[in-house]
């Protein structure tokens, strides 16, 4: 049992952090929505430099070898000033599934490709039917050749729009929940027959329906057994998303606190009103909760128990998800008339923090899944 | 980073767990299970057991007489005595006057009082609430005046839980009235039970349990050698005393055994025609303290792994653990009480039942269920209110 970090991880959290205060001010944010994919090209690259996109890409294929505590001090830091760019879905989502599915060529030439920031990945599995089933797959691939044909659609792919390859899911045998017959393909960003509507999401964050109309792909890994690695890159995304939230409510705790010392009313602070301070304290211990809980995420990333590991990320997604709209709320509410402006960030961490909770299985969902496992 | 236990903390669990099983008597496990409580006689009589283990003291370091176990260690062990529904060592004797002799204390007071503590030949109290000081403690005004070698103690303390079986009692007093500071005219004494002058009167609980009194010093000569510390520092005693072995009290392996008893009895009950436990709102609900239960842990564990903590400074966290824990054990009771629905309803008075034959009302695991849920309303209320954990986390970690 250890809390503490390494030498390494606390220069990585560091650098991070000197680098994200440096170009993340809120104004810059919003001047980096206005570019072509609606992030910053620079500090992307920039990452590059750093090394982030290599960070946990095994070292074989060019990356640092890092794991997923290594992941979850570069997203917090990420939530902290609510970085635009495709981090969680190229890095995370998709390396992960290629890393878990890939033919060794496939990962060598993918994973490589992305640790230096060649290559942006999305994964595509959801669909506007399933909700948070991840077994409800209706897109299809027919084989044609030694390639696929995939038809069919996929909803809120995050960063789908800007992706040069994608990790798409769609199935090969059985019908709508079956668990076997997924399948998971590379498909290119440019294929013939791939459709992508880009949309910000309402937090910011860019993300893209797709239409797959006899779109060639190629097979990642092995057919029918995709599902497995689909839930666990999934749950490569819930650890790294929670962390984003708990580096997000550190910054809106932050800012909540910062507002009680200086706002004047009825002639003092308001922060030196006793039903404000515990106010501010129930803040602090959702999201101590909370940080606990996104440990416990990070903490089962590599659990090869598959029961157990679905066990903990429900404990975790429900924790995290918990706290963070508490957190985030509370900070609207403490702020007042100027939390509810589109010009002042409160909202927008409101917003990232929204929007975790109503991906890969809200807090009912998790909670139904835990409540089948009381017995 | 690593956030499992070690392979020797898990070997360290494995062999309490197994002594618990092995050496607990099972009258006493079951009468923790059915929400009974322990006796007297209960609680003393497993210390010794442990005390003859070397484990009593177990948060005392080895030259006086513990185990010398490391944080993690110990927070293991209380988690295990929980779950095992063994009694909990008497925090009196093993975390407050005992951490206050090592620190405070003259080699005569620990050689006496130490190995007398860790085997409770002496059960102890505290003597610190009064009517008008509670969570407001500096205003306290039991008076002790000086008269040659003794002090001659004053007043009335409230709250003093178990001085009904006390032998001794730590007891904060006022020895200077015209000190600057409320704080600074107070002196920690240490008391005998049986001294002429003590009254002790009994205060029930709405349970209907006796653990509460009211204490009335009247002309009780205390002599000067059982001060501890110097005579107007007693404030820092106090402090270091509520400092320390704060973690212990979230007190999640009680929680985490009530959780699974409400679910055995749950699969026991029956409502529309099946077992309550495959109600979704029963297992919703035990699934909420599921997840409140992992994060409470994942807390504490932090709080206690944090290095670089100093003994008797209070770790401003464990007040977050405070809060989180008292609402668990009060949650915990609730869903075991409403499992017994209106057969828990029935009252239960613990000397009628100890004097007659009669059976209770019900199955055995009825009567009691409804007890800890009353008494654990005190749970957000002693220990500094959760409102003043609030407080001391708006001042020492928020800064406002």
């Amino acid at each position: 049992m250890d809390f503490e970090l390494s030498e390494d991880q606390r220069l990585l959290k560091d650098s991070i952090s000197r680098l994200l205060s440096d170009t993340y001010g809120f104004a810059a944010r919003r001047g980096y929505q206005q570019e072509a994919n609606g992030w910053s090209k620079k500090t992307w690259d920039q990452y590059a430099e750093l090394g982030l996109l290599g960070l946990p890409i095994a070292e074989e294929y060019g990356g640092f070898g890092g794991g997923p505590v290594d992941v979850m001090l570069v997203m917090e830091e990420i939530g902290r000033v609510l970085a635009l760019e495709p981090y969680l879905a190229s890095v995370v989502l998709g390396a992960t599934a290629v890393k878990l599915a890939g033919s060794e060529s496939q990962k060598s030439m993918l994973l490589s490709a992305v640790a230096v920031g060649q290559t942006k990945l999305a994964f595509a599995h959801g669909e506007q039917q399933a909700r948070y089933d991840l077994n409800d797959v209706l897109t299809t691939a027919k084989r044609d050749g030694s390639t696929w044909l995939l038809d069919g659609t996929k909803s809120v792919v995050l960063h789908g729009d800007c992706a040069d390859k994608l990790v798409i899911s769609a199935r090969t045998a059985g019908s709508r929940h079956d668990t076997g017959g997924v399948s998971l393909f590379l498909v290119d960003g440019s294929a013939k027959g791939l459709t992508r509507r880009g949309y910000a999401m309402r937090d910011g964050t860019r993300a893209a329906e797709l239409a797959l109309a006899g779109v060639r792909g190629e097979l990642l890994g092995t057919a029918d057994a995709g599902l497995p690695i689909v839930e666990h890159a999934t749950q490569a995304g819930i650890a790294a998303m929670a962390a984003e939230v708990v580096g997000a409510m550190e910054a809106v705790h932050a800012m909540t606190l910062d507002y009680m010392r200086t706002r004047q009313q009825f002639g003092r602070a308001i922060g030196e009103n006793q039903v404000m301070q515990h106010k501010a304290a129930d803040m602090l211990i959702a999201m101590e909760q909370g940080r606990s809980m996104a440990m416990l995420a990070s903490m089962m990333v590599d659990e090869p128990d598959a029961d157990e590991r679905r066990y903990n990320m429900s404990l975790a997604k429900v924790g995290v998800g918990q706290a963070g709209r508490a957190v985030t709320q509370a900070a609207v509410q403490m702020h007042g008339g100027i939390g509810m402006t589109e010009e002042y960030a409160v909202g927008h961490y409101f917003r990232r923090v929204m929007t975790f909770e109503h991906l890969w299985g809200d807090c009912a969902y998790h909670l139904a899944a835990l409540a089948e496992e009381v017995a | 980073m690593d956030l499992r236990y070690s392979p020797e903390d898990q070997a360290f669990r494995e062999e309490v767990r197994t002594f618990i099983q092995q050496n607990l008597p099972a009258d006493i496990r079951e009468r923790s299970r059915n929400g009974y409580g322990f006796r007297k006689e209960d609680i003393v009589s497993w210390q010794r057991i442990l005390n003859k283990k070397g484990w009593a003291a177990y948060s005392w370091p080895k030259e006086y007489g513990g185990p010398g176990w490391t944080p993690t260690q110990r927070m293991i062990f209380q988690e295990e005595i929980m779950m095992g529904n063994a009694p909990e060592v008497s925090g009196f004797n093993i975390t407050m006057i005992g951490p206050v002799l090592m620190q405070f204390g003259t080699q005569a007071q620990k050689d006496h009082f130490l190995p007398r503590a860790a085997n409770i030949d002496d059960w102890w109290c505290q003597g610190f609430s009064e009517p008008g000081a509670g969570s407001d403690l500096a205003s306290l005004k039991t008076a002790a005046v000086r008269d040659g070698d003794h002090y001659v103690v004053n007043g009335q303390k409230i709250w003093t839980s178990t001085a009904h079986h006390a032998d001794w009692c730590f007891v904060l007093v006022r020895t200077d009235p015209h000190a600057k500071k409320r704080q600074e005219g107070i002196s920690f004494i240490l008391v005998d039970m049986k001294t002429p002058g003590i009254t002790v009167r009994p205060i029930i609980s709405i349970d209907g349990s006796h653990h509460l009194n009211e204490v009335f010093f009247d002309n009780v000569r205390v002599p000067v050698e059982n001060r501890i510390y110097e005579e107007n520092r007693g404030w820092d005693v106090a402090k270091f005393l509520l400092g320390n072995e704060r973690t212990g009290i979230a007190r999640l392996g009680k929680s985490k055994e009530r959780l699974e008893y409400a679910k055995e009895l749950a699969r026991e009950v029956q409502q529309n025609g099946k077992p309550l436990i495959e109600d979704p709102a029963f297992r919703r609900r035990a699934a909420q303290i599921a997840v409140d239960l992992k994060a409470l842990e994942l807390t504490q564990l932090r709080v206690v792994s944090a290095k670089k903590k100093e003994a008797g400074k209070p770790d401003p966290f464990s007040s977050i653990l405070k809060i989180k824990g008292t609402e668990l054990l009060q949650e915990t009771s609730e869903l075991v009480m409403d499992v017994g629905g209106p057969l828990a309803m029935p009252g239960w008075a613990k000397e009628l039942a100890a004097m007659s034959n009669e059976p209770p009302y019900g199955p055995d695991w009825a009567p009691a269920m409804a007890g800890p849920y009353l008494m654990l309303r005190a749970a957000s209320i002693y220990g500094g209110t959760n409102e003043i954990q609030k407080n001391i986390l708006t001042k020492a970690v928020l800064g406002l």
